[in-house]
């Protein structure tokens, strides 16, 4: 019987021929991340339980970066960062990414990537949920909380359940009014938000392969929204380029077994497919944009690590490009490196800056944001009864700040659309 | 661990997130300076819908104005308890407000581990639905050894699954504990 990608990565990493769904492994982890909201209460548990003078397991296999509560006056977030510096200080680590320095990355994900650390066949643990989004390397990632990532910074392991698979297939060329990011909204409607729980999430198809590595960390981002352990795409040579770019560091490249075994699969043609959203509040709660076309909104937003990368950027300038937007729209580059692209990227010969600023939108220094509301001066971030409609990925009551705000996800072309008009608008009007 | 476990139920709906369990504005206070983490307990569920907080009727709080501590030990959920982000600030924030165990009918992966590993709460899930048989106040009993819920209040029992292969973690207290009782790392 033959084994997906995620069952040989997992094997090899617990030093095991073969794995089957189910069973609870030790695994050698090769790469540990943290950032400034787990980071601090990572650390205090390492200290607690490995002593004050105690080294990490290894130095070079641990990233921060810090991300989520930057730019804010806030003492106890300020706090966080100041813990994450000493602390890197202390154990000697290199892989530190300290605000207001020439180094500051911006928001995790995406910094790893562009970084380098994402490698095809390896295992990364993070005190994230979407650390799931490295996967779209061809590798095992997840998220845990900080006592998991506590006894990984001394020990380099940690225990899972080897997960059952499920498997994705977008079949067609993309259309040019669709993105990943409907893509995953359609799986989200249908398996639901617990659909995926503990299991592992493969993506496959020629639409999939026909995708850039950002597009497709936008696939592998929102699996933990179905409940997803992990979401996961083979590496090819469009994988290979981009790693090779970044870094000399090795890897291997895991294929799943044409007799693989799978939980489920799925099979979409992506030319049936149209531009969607995910309605308040929930992110499978999937309606197509023309169902929900017109409704008001307060705010648009376009950012974080689903939708904040330079393909997101570029999607949204085709629309907003010689615009004016209605409502207040809020642009936050995900890394240092998108918001430099900002200045280079151009669309009909105009930088993504100038067309991001003559379309009257507000432009953000890079790090998570308003996607998960934040401290109360966060950039962005939802209030009162606002409307709001973001490329961010979660939309639970709250989650950008107030309460009594609604959130809509949608794709950055959806995003862009409805900016120009202050209502939600499908993209193929403007396309 | 004690193998009985009694208190007030407080019932809640299906997909309870983390945000909703505590909200990502409070992330930053210590979760090691015991006077700085009691404010964990203050917002632990506090961005519930009020109508859903506190079923049937809704409308309760979970912790009382200017207190940490609830007067709910035992929550009852439904589908997906624990949905969302990584923050095991959400099992902490439970703690502290006085939770001992939650019993549900599914849970998202990394909240479980969360809870188990860090050994906060005990989460448990029910054969059944049973967040709309229990009233928020009822008085509750949990046997794990008998792997059973008892609504005291009306004399009726539910059976839950057994706990399975994370039962040593639990019954070591965390995942640290566990480690060292098997001497996976030093004492």
């Amino acid at each position: 019987m033959g084994m997906t990608i995620t069952e040989k990565i997992l094997a090899k990493s617990a030093g095991k021929n073969i794995v089957k769904p189910g069973e609870s492994i030790w695994l050698n982890v090769d790469t540990l991340m943290t950032h400034d909201v787990c980071g601090p209460p990572t650390i205090g548990i390492w200290k607690r339980e490995f002593g004050e003078k105690a080294k990490i397991w290894d130095k070079d296999r641990v990233v921060i970066f810090p991300d989520h509560y930057i730019f804010t006056a806030n003492k106890h977030a300020n706090r966080n960062v100041e813990i994450l510096r000493e602390f890197a200080k202390e154990q000697s680590l290199d892989n530190y990414y300290d605000v207001g320095t020439d180094r500051y990355k911006g928001v995790c994900h995406i910094a790893l990537a562009e970084e380098g650390y994402n490698l095809p066949g390896t295992v990364l643990f993070g005190t994230d949920s979407h650390t799931c989004t490295s996967g779209a390397f061809g590798m095992f990632s997840t998220g845990v909380g900080n006592t998991d990532a506590a006894f990984i910074l001394g020990t380099g392991k940690i225990w899972e359940k080897v997960p059952e698979s499920m498997k994705f297939t977008f079949n067609g060329a993309m259309p040019e009014y669709l993105t990943a990011k409907d893509l995953i909204l359609q799986i989200l409607g249908d398996i639901t938000t617990d659909g995926a729980t503990y299991r592992a999430m493969e993506f496959d198809g020629e639409a999939v392969f026909s995708l850039g590595m950002n597009e497709r960390m936008t696939l592998t981002n929102m699996a933990i929204e179905a409940g997803g352990m992990s979401g996961i795409i083979q590496a090819d040579e469009v994988t290979e380029a981009y790693v090779k770019e970044r870094t000399d560091k090795s890897y291997e490249i895991f294929k799943s077994d044409a007799d693989a075994v799978y939980q489920s699969k799925y099979e979409y043609d992506v030319s049936k497919l149209e531009p969607l959203v995910a309605k308040p509040h929930s992110p499978d709660n999937r309606g197509t944009v023309r169902s929900v076309e017109g409704t008001k909104l307060t705010k648009c937003y376009i950012g974080s690590c689903t939708g904040g990368k330079i393909t997101d950027f570029m999607f949204a300038a085709k629309l907003l490009f010689g615009q004016e937007t209605k409502v207040p729209t809020f642009i936050v580059p995900a890394s240092t490196e998108v918001a430099a692209q900002f200045e280079v990227e151009t669309f009909n010969g105009v930088t993504l800056k100038e067309i991001f600023t003559n379309a009257g939108c507000e432009i953000a220094q890079s790090s998570c944001a308003a996607c998960l509301g934040g401290p109360d001066d966060t950039f962005g971030r939802s209030v009162d009864h606002d409307i709001v409609i973001s490329t961010t990925n979660r939309n639970f009551p709250g989650r950008m700040g107030s309460k009594k705000s609604e959130v809509y996800l949608a794709s950055p072309l959806t995003v862009a659309a409805s900016a120009l008009t202050g209502v939600i608008t499908d993209p193929r009007d403007y396309l | 661990m004690n193998n009985k476990i009694t208190g007030k139920a407080f019932v809640l709906g299906n997909n309870i997130d983390t945000d909703q369990i505590i909200p990502a504005e409070h992330l930053v206070y210590s979760m090691t300076d015991s006077e700085e983490s009691k404010l964990y307990g203050k917002y632990a569920l506090s961005s519930v819908p009020i109508q859903e907080s506190g079923l049937p009727g809704g409308g309760i709080k979970f912790v009382d104005v200017g207190k940490h501590l609830s007067e709910y030990s035992i929550i009852i959920g439904g589908a997906n308890f624990g949905c969302g982000s990584s923050r095991e600030h959400a099992p902490f924030a439970m703690q502290v407000a006085g939770v001992k165990a939650i019993v549900a009918e599914s849970y998202a992966r990394i909240f479980y581990r969360n809870s188990v590993d860090g050994g906060f709460v005990i989460p448990l899930d029910s054969t059944m639905k049973i967040n709309d048989k229990i009233k928020t106040g009822d008085e509750i009993e949990i046997d794990l050894d008998q792997n059973k819920i008892t609504n005291l209040t009306t004399g009726t029992s539910y059976q839950l699954n057994p706990i399975g292969d994370v039962l040593p973690i639990i019954e070591a207290g965390g995942l640290f504990e566990y480690a060292r009782k098997t001497n996976m790392i030093s004492q």
